[in-house]
């Protein structure tokens, strides 16, 4: 019983604020993180939920993100039902009213997006699917414009004394980002109408902003892993209708894309998804970098 | 449209009147009249349809204009547990047993459930009803019930703050106390068929409150949280004769302590106090004549409970491979009086004395679960008891004394089509009834429809 004061004691040493920065911002995924540092630089202390490597989808609310949820002055993850398996755990247990849902502390980038296959019927026999849309909306350039928008007025309602800098920072980011879009667009030319296969739906915002043609997923269902039977089916019809590469990310396991492009003798690519997911891939500029390149390469 | 039927109807009626013959200029002139009025209003609609159709255009633009706020415009409806309707859950969890039958009371242990025998063969099991929704915004309210053939019992009923901050959360009404690591977690999401052989010494099934709990989440680096309970303490450990009474009839207290060791390691430890004052509590135990009796006990009953758990995923990605391991030990005393009814006219051989009673037990489990490929795993599982030391005083003379240590190996494998389905089959060695082991067989399904559980670590 003794140990255990002195431990709640030195808890509340240890709790002292780090006190340079003004907002203490936690992201469930690395892309939203990358983008509060290109909007806030060192007026934010920010920190990602997950990596590149792990799923959204099925990620835990762990001791270590209570403990990050109960210190942020400000959440910001995808929506759109993409976190719904442990967001609302992590946000009903911190213990911090500032992060609840409705609160400015709390922000949702599938709210400032340009969401894409949103369901006509929901029904659990069609696998996971997102009831409010495709909530992977970040391969979409155009949707990071826009939440940086979005992302930009909240920075500034939290902490309007750094305002203007927001402001400014994001003008700048949208000034390079437009001209990094046009270079992108110019690279990814070549790959319109290109017929693909994916692993998860969670490449349709890329498809659909280059104009790749889905023309079918390793995934029997969404969210179900890929079984033998489903993937000799997916080789039949690529012998019909052969596609150019088999496209994954690289939080997704490589058997199944690998074991379907040998057999199809297409190419096998692991794109890096988001921020995080290859070497390239450093901040966000790097992921569509990388992205491009790797598309540009596999498809000559 | 309406407007247009409209006037159709009323010409027609106009035009079919049978009270007044209608002259040919008259028609003439009606439908003059009809013709201006349809075109009018045709003229009309197609101004609105315009108008409304250049707005819907404009709000495009708008939406597609990266320097607009997105939000009214292109982003999805708000969907969010905090929706009007409540978020239902349904779960079915049935099984096929194969297990000695008859009373099979951990040896050595008062029981904490009346009835120690299991079921057999094609079972139900558990069937659960999960409803919860955010109240406003202030709190949210969940309510648990198990189904079972003429009754509903209410698991658990309680609200939760949201918005008191400061790291505090207040739960009210009836809960699973946050003592321990698998207390708060239902059957469905226990990691094999049965309970451990703690849990079911010490709670039967899991520790319910009727009462209060305050926690808080320290603003630290580190993962630090303190409990505490005061509830009113009418389940074991505690009796319904314990819990009459202002005040609390129990309490607890718990402190959880967890974090990262690099990006593929988490884990969590913990350590709760819980105690309890029973009053008359009831429970058959065997007497040297074999037969059972019943006894009462009141005086104060504590534990210690201490657990563990440390989660393994290659790059903290867990769909693939993961493994988790798990373990928890308690230790508890309990002290005061064991009235032992007379029974001797059916057979018993107690005399209805009641006399000092004392013990001091203990025991835990491990046990490791490995995903080994994308939906199936398999896991092992050592459930030990310590019979500890038992003083029945007096009472002792229609007691034999036990010392006998239970414990079971149980091996399971379990196969998980989605995410919303498992089925699961599970060997086990018990020896947890004195003097007589047993192979158990169980294959069980849990299926749960409905609203998205979260993922509690
Ligand atoms: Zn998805």
């Amino acid at each position: 019983m003794k140990s255990l004061f002195v431990f709640v004691l030195t808890a509340f040493f240890l709790a002292a604020p780090a006190a340079n920065a003004a907002l203490n911002v936690l992201t469930c995924e690395p892309e939203w993180a990358a983008l509060t540092q290109e909007l806030a630089g060192d007026l934010a202390q920010v920190s990602s939920a997950t990596t590149a490597l792990q799923d959204p989808h099925r990620i835990q609310a762990r001791p270590s993100l209570l403990a990050k949820a109960r210190r942020a002055d400000l959440l910001i993850c995808t929506g759109a039902e993409l976190e719904m398996g442990w967001l609302p755990l992590l946000q009903r247990e911190a213990g911090n009213a500032r992060i609840q849902p409705g609160q400015p502390g709390y922000f949702e980038a599938a709210r400032f997006a340009r969401i894409i296959e949103r369901p006509t019927a929901l029904d659990r026999a069609q696998g996971d699917v997102h009831a409010s849309g495709n909530p992977h909306l970040h391969l979409d350039p155009r949707n990071i414009a826009r939440v940086a928008d979005g992302l930009t007025k909240r920075l500034a309602d939290l902490d309007p004394v750094n305002g203007a800098r927001y402001a400014q920072r994001n003008t700048d980011f949208q000034s390079r980002w437009t001209a990094a879009m046009a270079r992108w667009e110019q690279q990814g030319a070549r790959l319109r109408g290109a017929p693909v296969v994916v692993h998860h739906r969670n490449l349709s915002y890329l498809a659909d902003w280059l104009g790749l043609q889905v023309i079918g997923e390793l995934e029997p269902r969404p969210g179900m892993e890929p079984t033998a039977g489903h993937l000799a089916e997916l080789l039949e019809t690529l012998k019909a209708t052969p596609a150019r590469m088999v496209l994954r990310t690289a939080y997704e396991s490589p058997k199944a894309s690998e074991w379907l492009a040998s057999r199809a003798t297409i190419p096998a690519l692991e794109l890096p998804y988001t921020v995080g997911g290859s070497p390239g891939a450093k901040d966000l500029f790097g992921l569509f970098d990388d992205t491009l390149s790797r598309l540009q390469q596999s498809a000559p | 449209m309406f407007h247009r039927l409209l006037l159709a109807a009323g010409l027609a009626v106009a035009l079919a009147s049978p009270a007044r013959a209608a002259s040919p200029d008259e028609i003439a002139a009606l439908r003059a009249e009809f013709e201006s009025k349809f075109q009018s209003l045709q003229a009309d609609y197609e101004a609105r349809l315009k108008a409304l159709e250049s707005r819907v255009q404009t709000a495009e633009i708008k939406a597609d204009n990266a320097q607009q706020d997105a939000a009214a415009n292109a982003g999805p409806p708000p969907v969010s547990s905090s929706a009007f309707n409540p978020d239902i859950s349904l779960i079915l969890q049935g099984a096929y047993i194969d297990r000695a039958g008859g009373e099979r009371p951990i040896s050595g242990f008062l029981p904490a459930d009346e009835h120690a025998h299991g079921e057999r063969g094609f079972t139900l099991d558990h069937t659960e009803v999960v409803i919860s929704a955010n109240v406003d915004p202030y709190s949210r309210a969940l309510v648990n019930l198990a189904l079972a053939d003429d009754e509903v019992e209410v698991e658990e009923a309680w609200f939760q703050t949201l918005r008191l901050g400061h790291g505090l959360t207040v739960k009210g009404g009836r809960f699973r106390s946050g003592i321990g690591y698998q207390n708060e977690r239902h059957p469905h999401a226990w990691d094999f068929a049965d309970n451990s052989l703690m849990y079911s010494a010490l709670f039967g099934e899991a520790l319910k409150q009727d009462g209060l709990q305050l926690r808080w989440l320290a603003p630290t680096e580190l993962f630090l949280e303190l409990g505490a309970e005061v509830a009113k303490g009418q389940f074991f450990p505690g009796s319904d004769g314990g819990a009459d009474k202002n005040g609390a009839g129990a309490w607890a207290a718990f402190a959880h302590v967890g974090g990262d060791v690099g990006v593929a390691h988490s884990w969590r430890a913990g350590l709760s106090y819980l105690r309890a004052s029973p009053r008359e509590r009831e429970g058959f135990l065997d007497d040297i004549n074999d037969f059972e009796a019943l006894t009462a006990f009141s005086g104060r009953s504590s534990a210690w409970l201490a657990d563990f758990v440390w989660k393994w995923a290659p790059d903290g990605n867990p769909r693939q491979r993961n493994f988790i391991f798990a373990a928890e030990y308690f230790d508890r005393d309990e002290d005061g009086d064991l009235l032992c009814r007379d029974d001797s006219a059916a057979g018993g051989a107690c005399l209805g004395l009641t006399d000092r009673y004392a013990s001091a037990q203990s025991g835990g489990y491990a046990q490791a679960i490995y995903q080994f490929m994308p939906r199936w795993r398999t896991g092992l599982r050592y459930d030990r008891l310590d019979g500890g030391s038992v003083d029945f005083g007096t009472n002792g003379a229609f007691f034999e004394a036990v010392d006998f240590d239970p414990s079971r190996w149980s091996l399971m494998t379990d196969y998980s089509p989605s995410e919303f389905s498992r089925f699961r089959l599970q060997f086990a060695r018990d020896k947890s009834f004195e003097g007589d082991p047993d192979n158990q067989v169980i294959l069980q399904y849990i299926l749960s429809i409905g609203a998205h559980g979260a993922h509690k670590f």
